[in-house]
């Protein structure tokens, strides 16, 4: 144990050195090559020059290296691998796609993702709403938004293995130790396998990541509340509005970008979950998404890669949209403001 | 503000509904909590929300063999203890000789068991096996008997995991993967939002198009490349230079947007009145915006903490599934295959792996909750 602590900390040490070194070295490098106090003013002046050319690369260079490789080069990688078979050595034209579509597998986890993404953002954003309303008006309400939110920082994986253990089964006539079949009996009903029951169980792995996702829709959409104007409020009730009108025609309205932000932040995540449903079915039980069914491609009889990266062009597909939106978005906002 | 707007239903039923959800978010993790420090025999027996009241458990012993006879009084007598060396036991509450009726008599009574033999049994799990002659068989004579335990807690199920299910060490492994993990990006990321930010340079409205257009690239259509391109080079293919490589690279877009936006809104003046003073941008970067960033750099340095340190994909991907490298998540999944119904096993685990989260969460939620607004409501 102590050796290999050692040899982690020698490690962490390297690496966070090492990157450490590159910035230092390399401005203290350009300082000294094209020093800025050089004898002559006119070199002096050139050497400024070159040096407020070339530091900006400095600065940025590590960044575009790394989202180059890490993260452009595989895009277009990807799209080539999935016109190819699976070693990724000769051209088989869309044999790859055509395949996906014919694969009950595949059109399982279409299937599921859109229950998924149905589901999810919606239950997330709405639970978010009310819990911001409701925690809003009491004094505990910081307390309890915190142990609402404290899933947020559970891995999927520990998230996975909470609700196995709330949705476990023992045979008929066993005391049930999952708190939601003890619930079932204790209200008369018949103890279920939950995770095993097709089309529902869908539901019982989106709880999941609900639970974990509600808080985050509700502290922004809770800041986002905060900012409504008061007066616009009080106009309201002076008008004679009940609550739920006062909530549904002027509250929402007005955080509505914000909810559309927390929305399609939560169906980016829903596209790409994977964890969840590897941990407690593994795909099995008609619970197949994309994600998982790409993993098991990846490695599947030695990995066949043109069919995984077929799979992952499907998921980005259903990504571009919101990725357009937000470029434009930025885009927008640099032209207006800063 | 908001909530001096009077609005009903009554104030009551407004405690109660947040009560209810409250209770319905924090019940899960309570009950891996409780369980993980419950004794291993009663989780497989009762629900963890019963933890604290006694519960009922029939069992069977075997009393000693002849061996152990004494004679007393012209007869033969067997004496012990139905719970030596079991010391959750408490109170036994009935006891038979029948499988069929193991709560034949209570504690205290004498059986008759035939042929001049009686059998008393107590509470205290002590009886005495009397006859009239000398006992022939070597081994013992079955008793079943109900009894009542009460509540046991232990940190056994974490000495366990710790130090036999592989947790301490993977522990320590995903410490190796994330502390780096999280660093090095911060670094990265905090001189290229400085650049992007303050610097002239061509194609800057270009390079922050496309970082935001990162920004949501799934994950998975960097897995096979980067697979690929690892097994080639060979010095990154499960190592941890690989995965911190990995994740730097993953964390960068999230990290540059916040942090750009972040450094952008610094006051002009202040970088201006430096650069008239001669400073040059490695030396404004040092002594200017990296300490005025700090925020922004906590709120980072703790998404990327708990995202590193949560992830199950890039680890198994990337990382090697041998002792020295497997990480949490990766552990906790491999536990969820082999030891499916071990609930002392899988909880204690599963709260060692979402302690530390929780602590940093709970330490730093302030930076957190900033980190997330500056994320998400500015830009998207």
């Amino acid at each position: 144990m102590l050796e290999q602590l050692v040899s982690a900390l020698v490690t962490v040490v390297l690496g966070v050195g090492g990157c450490l070194a590159y910035f230092y070295g390399s401005n203290i490098l350009l300082d000294r090559l094209f020093p800025a106090s050089a004898s002559n003013d006119m070199a002096a002046v050139r050497n400024l020059k070159i040096q407020s050319s070339v530091r900006p690369w400095l600065f940025l260079g590590p960044a575009l290296i790394l989202l180059t490789v890490y993260l452009i080069y595989p895009v277009f990688q990807t799209i080539w691998l999935s016109f190819h078979d699976k070693a990724g050595t000769s051209f088989v034209g869309t044999a790859n796609y055509s395949w996906a579509f014919n694969d009950s597998q595949f059109r399982q986890s279409i299937f599921n993702n859109f229950l998924w993404l149905l589901v999810v953002p919606a239950a997330c954003t709405f639970f978010g709403l009310v819990i911001a309303v409701l925690t809003d008006r009491i004094w505990w309400g910081g307390l309890a938004k915190s142990l609402i939110f404290l899933p947020l920082a559970i891995s999927f994986v520990g998230a996975s293995v909470i609700w196995k253990f709330v949705y476990d089964y023992r045979g008929e006539g066993q005391e049930q130790i999952g708190i939601l079949n003890a619930l079932i009996v204790w209200f008369g009903g018949d103890p279920q396998v939950w995770i095993s029951l097709p089309f529902w169980n869908n539901f019982f792995l989106m709880v999941i990541l609900i639970w974990i996702q509600t808080g985050f829709a509700t502290v922004i959409l809770g800041a986002a509340l905060r900012g409504v104007p008061e007066d616009t409020l009080e106009a309201a009730t002076i008008d004679g509005a009940g609550p739920f009108k006062i909530f549904w025609r002027i509250m929402v309205p007005q955080i509505m970008p914000t909810i559309i932000v927390v929305w399609t932040t939560i169906t980016v995540l829903v596209l790409k979950v994977f964890d969840i449903v590897l941990t407690m079915t593994n795909g099995q039980w008609d619970t197949q998404v994309l994600a998982n069914l790409m993993f098991d491609w990846m490695f599947r009889g030695g990995g066949d890669f043109g069919r995984g990266a077929a799979i992952a062009i499907v998921i980005m597909l259903a990504v571009l949209p919101i990725m357009i939106w937000n470029i434009r978005q930025a885009n927008a906002e640099q032209k207006g403001g800063h | 503000m908001w909530q001096r707007i009077r609005l009903e239903p009554s104030r009551f039923a407004l405690h109660f509904a947040v009560l209810f959800i409250v209770a319905l978010w924090t019940f899960p993790t309570a009950g891996l909590l409780v369980s993980s420090l419950r004794d291993k025999d009663q989780i497989a027996a009762s629900g963890w929300w019963t933890a604290l009241s006694t519960s009922e458990q029939s069992s069977q012993a075997r009393t000693k063999g002849n061996a152990d006879q004494v004679e007393k009084d012209g007869r033969f007598v067997i004496a012990g203890n139905l719970f030596e060396g079991d010391s959750a036991h408490s109170s036994l509450s009935a006891w038979g000789t029948n499988v069929n009726k193991p709560g034949a008599n209570l504690p205290g009574a004498t059986a008759e068991l035939g042929s001049g033999q009686t059998l008393t049994v107590n509470a205290d799990g002590s009886y005495e096996w009397g006859s009239a002659t000398a006992f022939p068989d070597e081994r013992g004579r079955r008793v079943f008997y109900v009894s009542s335990v009460p509540p046991r807690f232990t940190a056994e199920n974490y000495e366990t995991v710790l130090f036999s299910e592989g947790i301490g060490r993977s522990f320590v492994n995903s410490l190796t993967v994330t502390i780096p993990a999280t660093i090095i990006p911060i670094l990265i990321a905090a001189f290229a939002a400085y650049a992007l930010a303050w610097m002239k340079l061509p194609g800057r409205g270009f390079i922050i198009a496309v970082i935001v257009g990162l920004l949501v690239v799934p994950l998975q259509m960097s897995l096979i490349p980067l697979l690929k391109l690892y097994n080639a080079t060979g010095f990154l293919s499960k190592t941890y230079l690989g995965i911190w490589l990995a994740h730097t690279g993953f964390g960068l877009p999230f990290a540059i947007y916040l942090l750009r936006s972040y450094v952008a809104g610094l006051p002009k003046d202040l970088i201006e009145s430096a650069q008239v003073d001669g400073a040059n941008d490695f030396k404004i970067f040092r002594r200017i915006i990296l300490p005025l960033s700090f925020p922004a750099l906590a709120s980072f340095a703790i998404f990327q903490f708990l995202w590193v340190w949560n992830d199950l994909l890039v680890a198994i991907v990337f990382l090697g599934s041998g002792e020295d490298q497997l990480v949490l998540t990766g552990r906790l999944n491999s536990l969820l295959g082999s030891r499916g119904g071990n609930w002392e096993i899988l909880t204690a685990s599963a709260f060692i792996t979402i302690i530390v989260p929780l602590i940093v969460f709970f330490s730093l939620q302030r930076y957190f909750v900033r980190g997330l607004l500056a994320g998400s409501v500015k830009g998207g």
